[in-house]
């Protein structure tokens, strides 16, 4: 203990910002308790029908509608919180402290030179039994690291644009609190030390997630997609426990560093590693909206636009990701795992984008596509390509966030357009926008810039993150551990390359439901009716400005880590940058990589490239959105698109496999059966009607005979008498 | 003579049990408890006697004291019990029963 003490004393690090490590996620978790006091404040005090929604949100219309009946059309029924202001300074202040103490850190970190160790800072001991040892430490690596810059980055984006979409919400002060717990438990996520550690960051961004997609409780449906979120993790997490026990059972430690370390010793590709790394997987699949646990990510959607942005599509989905980076150890052990990940990922990243070619509403076609390029990212760790999994992490964080706070500008001005003419229709349905490039002018620049990044258009981030995460599965594909492995009696190599065929497919049409996405909202004709169309207009610079922020990142987030084959400046920076962390698990995986450039390489840029044009031209050929009706005139799709438009029945398919038998067998036979049949009849009633029996018995002693009294007293003597004297 | 003396103080000590144990008559059973008292009493002085020691004879000033104090309340009650019911057979008596 006190040799390790010794040994963070003299890290490199210590000496430097590092050493503040913990006020990272304290100073979000003060902006929550302030916020949360203000919020105890109500915003005003009506009758309890009122809906505490405002903001941008779809089914609130009709309460706005009657306002403006009610008040003449041109009137706005704004509620705001007597406390917004402060809540205005406070919530986005503390994560640009955050952000900034993370900048300090991390060129710390960059100036101090070769860190190969992680700079481990506890601060007490949490639980400490037998042989379990866990400490309350953060760990500071080059992993980390990325990921607090992601999280305090476009966190501290995200709430300055929240000032200008929340302003109005009577709840404004809750949703900044909510906002910066999740940023502290995201942040307790990433830099934990250990299983434990992290694993309470993990609960806490689901709680923040369920607290946060329902925030606008008062509608039902809004409540139960929180639930939702919360019951479908809570599958995963049984898989993140069950990995954890059996990582303790067998090499009796939870820190990372002493994990990575002892491995080894639990035999490659043994039963026993793969049945962890699968079971940590399941955790991953639950949290990061994988196969077959993505049914919530698409109804997350009910929550605020920044939430959107924020948790469920930049940082807290991407924890599965940065789980198993974290766990590159163990998985480098079992290629098995490895290709089931890389499976898993593929076949998600293909389903969702197919949903994706077929939704209306601009949120979910959002949420679809992020599910699939998680199923990316996944792709690219499951092949061992963790920098390249890390990569895409990035600029999707850049990009997606990007298209949530476009299109969450884009229903701010449809909102604000439908409330001025107390029309109500739905402010997030693509079919009732179109045109609005006239109306919004920064906001379609800045959202086609992200377009071209998610579909993989060069010289823009996503190309070169996506092209990583392919080229990565090609390689495994023709040499290393994977390709040589068997998967379910299939040789690794052929699986490899059908992985990345459906890559190739997934990122066709990624190109063409997000071009679908831009051609409906922002070309053709506007949709919105003639008295709304005045009203449409660009939304403030506070929520403006960070877009043009993220619309840079995107533009040149792959610089970040460009290929050897195109030297466009320093080559694989986020690679080297990470090679202390995953550099051995990857080398595991990958096998010995030669350094020169092959024809192969340029053949795959050029096809990822052919891909990515094609099908914007197939979707700007294709698709004429002249021809869309608003929402109200729309005529019901058929056959597979009416499927594709219905998502595969797959929350159908759920709720009558798994729901409904769950809800039935807790009705029928835990409640109506163990319940209310046997606690209460036989134990509640039962012991009941036994105390009576007893007591009925024993009042019949008591007759109110003296002379009975007399009796049993004299019995009683001489038996007592008796028992003396014969003993 | 301790032995005639304890002997006749069970026979004094039984009768009384069996007094209290089959008559009805509050008036009865009170006597009886009262010679059960006496019985005991008597046994005290023999054994005192016998041992040379005062203890016993001390303990049979206790006894007649609490006796009186006892025939005092107990014969109180039994009037009250009379002027309430016309008679002192417990038999009537059963009021505090389960």
């Amino acid at each position: 203990m006190l040799q390790e003490l010794a040994a963070v004393d003299t890290h490199p690090l210590a000496a430097t910002a590092a050493r503040f490590v913990g006020l990272l996620p304290l100073l979000p978790l003060a902006g929550f308790l302030v916020n949360g006091a203000l919020s105890l404040v109500p915003a005003y005090t009506r009758g309890p029908a009122d809906p505490s929604a405002g903001g941008a949100h779809g089914s609130e219309h009709a309460e706005h509608a009657e306002h403006a009946d009610a008040h003449g059309a041109d009137h706005h029924e704004v509620v705001r919180h007597p406390f917004a202001a402060v809540a205005s300074v406070v919530g986005p202040l503390v994560l640009v402290l955050s952000f900034a103490l993370a900048v300090a850190i991390w060129m710390a970190m960059a100036t101090t030179g070769e860190v190969d160790t992680p700079y481990v800072r506890s601060f007490f001991d949490w639980m400490v039994t037998g042989d379990l040892h866990v400490r309350w430490a953060f760990q500071l690596d080059q992993l980390s690291m990325v990921m607090v810059l992601v999280i305090t980055g476009i966190g501290s984006l995200i709430h300055i644009f929240s000032i200008g979409y929340m302003r109005d919400d009577p709840g404004y002060p809750r949703f900044f609190a909510y906002l910066n717990l999740f940023v502290a438990f995201m942040l307790v996520l990433v830099l934990g030390a250990s299983y434990p550690v992290m694993f309470v960051g993990w609960e806490g961004v689901g709680l923040c997630s369920y607290l946060l997609i329902g925030f606008w409780f008062s509608d039902k449906a809004n409540a139960d997609a929180g639930l939702k979120a919360f019951i479908v993790n809570r599958i995963g997490d049984v898989g993140f426990l069950m990995a954890m026990f059996m990582i303790f059972a067998n090499l009796r430690t939870l820190d990372f560093t002493s994990v990575s370390a002892a491995a080894p010793s639990l035999g490659a590709n043994s039963a026993l590693v793969t049945t962890i790394c699968l079971f940590l997987f399941m955790g991953c699949a639950g949290k990061s909206a994988q196969l077959p646990l993505y049914v919530w990510l698409p109804d997350a959607m009910a929550g605020p636009t920044p939430v959107s942005a924020l948790i469920h599509a930049a940082t807290m989905v991407t924890a599965g990701v940065y789980l198993i980076a974290r766990s590159s150890a163990l998985f480098a052990l079992s290629p098995t795992a490895c290709i089931t990940v890389a499976v898993v990922g593929t076949l998600t990243a293909l389903f969702a984008a197919t949903i994706g070619l077929k939704q209306w509403d601009i949120k979910k076609v959002l949420a679809y596509s992020t599910i699939s390029q998680l199923g990316y990212m996944f792709m690219g760790v499951g092949v061992g390509a963790y920098a390249a999994g890390m990569f895409h992490l990035v600029t999707h964080a850049f990009f997606k966030a990007l298209l949530f706070l476009g299109s969450g500008s884009v229903i701010f001005a449809m909102h604000r357009a439908y409330h001025h003419t107390g029309n109500h229709e739905d402010a997030q349905d693509m079919r009732n926008m179109g045109g609005l490039r006239k109306y919004m002018p920064w906001t379609f620049v800045l959202m086609w810039i992200a377009t071209l990044a998610i579909a993989g258009v060069p010289p823009f981030s996503g190309f070169f993150s996506k092209d990583g995460i392919l080229g990565a599965v090609f390689a495994r594909a023709e040499h290393g551990a994977l390709a040589d492995a068997t998967w379910l009696g299939m040789p690794g190599s052929a699986v490899l390359y059908v992985l990345y065929a459906l890559g190739l497919v997934t990122a066709l049409l990624t190109a063409i439901y997000m071009t679908r996405l831009m051609l409906y909202t922002f070309h053709g004709p506007n949709r919105t009716g003639e008295a709304e169309r005045a009203h449409l207009s660009e939304a403030p610079w506070s929520m403006t400005g960070p877009l043009v922020v993220l619309g840079a990142l995107s533009a040149v987030g792959g610089w970040l880590n460009l290929p050897a084959a195109l030297p466009l400046g320093p080559i694989g920076v986020l690679e080297k940058w990470l090679e202390p962390v995953v550099g051995s698990s990857t080398a595991a995986v990958a096998g010995v990589v030669g350094d020169q450039v092959t024809s192969t390489e340029y053949f795959l840029i050029g096809a990822a490239v052919v891909i990515a044009v094609l099908g914007i031209v197939i979707a700007v050929v294709r698709l004429k959105p002249a021809a869309v009706v608003p929402a109200r005139d729309a005529v019901p799709t058929h056959g597979f698109e009416h499927v594709l438009e219905k998502k595969y029945y797959v929350d159908q398919v759920y709720d009558e496999v798994v729901v409904r038998p769950v809800v039935g067998g807790s009705r029928n036979i835990l409640w109506m059966g163990i319940d209310r049949g046997i606690i209460d009849s036989l134990f509640v009633n039962g012991s009941a009607v036994l105390a009576r029996g007893v007591g009925w018995v024993g009042s019949q002693f008591q007759s109110g005979e003296t002379g009975a009294y007399a009796w049993a007293i004299a019995i009683g003597a001489l038996a007592v008498l008796g028992a003396f004297t014969f003993r | 003579m301790i032995a005639e003396a304890l002997f006749f103080s069970a026979v004094l000590f039984i009768i009384g049990v069996v007094g209290v144990l089959i008559r009805r008559n509050a008036i009865i059973i009170f006597m009886c408890v009262e010679l059960m008292l006496n019985a005991v009493n008597l046994s005290f002085i023999a054994l005192a006697r016998l041992h040379g020691t005062a203890t016993g004879q001390v303990f049979v000033l206790f006894v007649m004291t609490v006796a009186a104090a006892e025939a005092a309340v107990g014969l109180a009650i039994v009037i009250s019990i009379f002027r309430h019911h016309k008679s002192v057979d417990l038999r009537n008596i059963n009021l505090l029963k389960g």
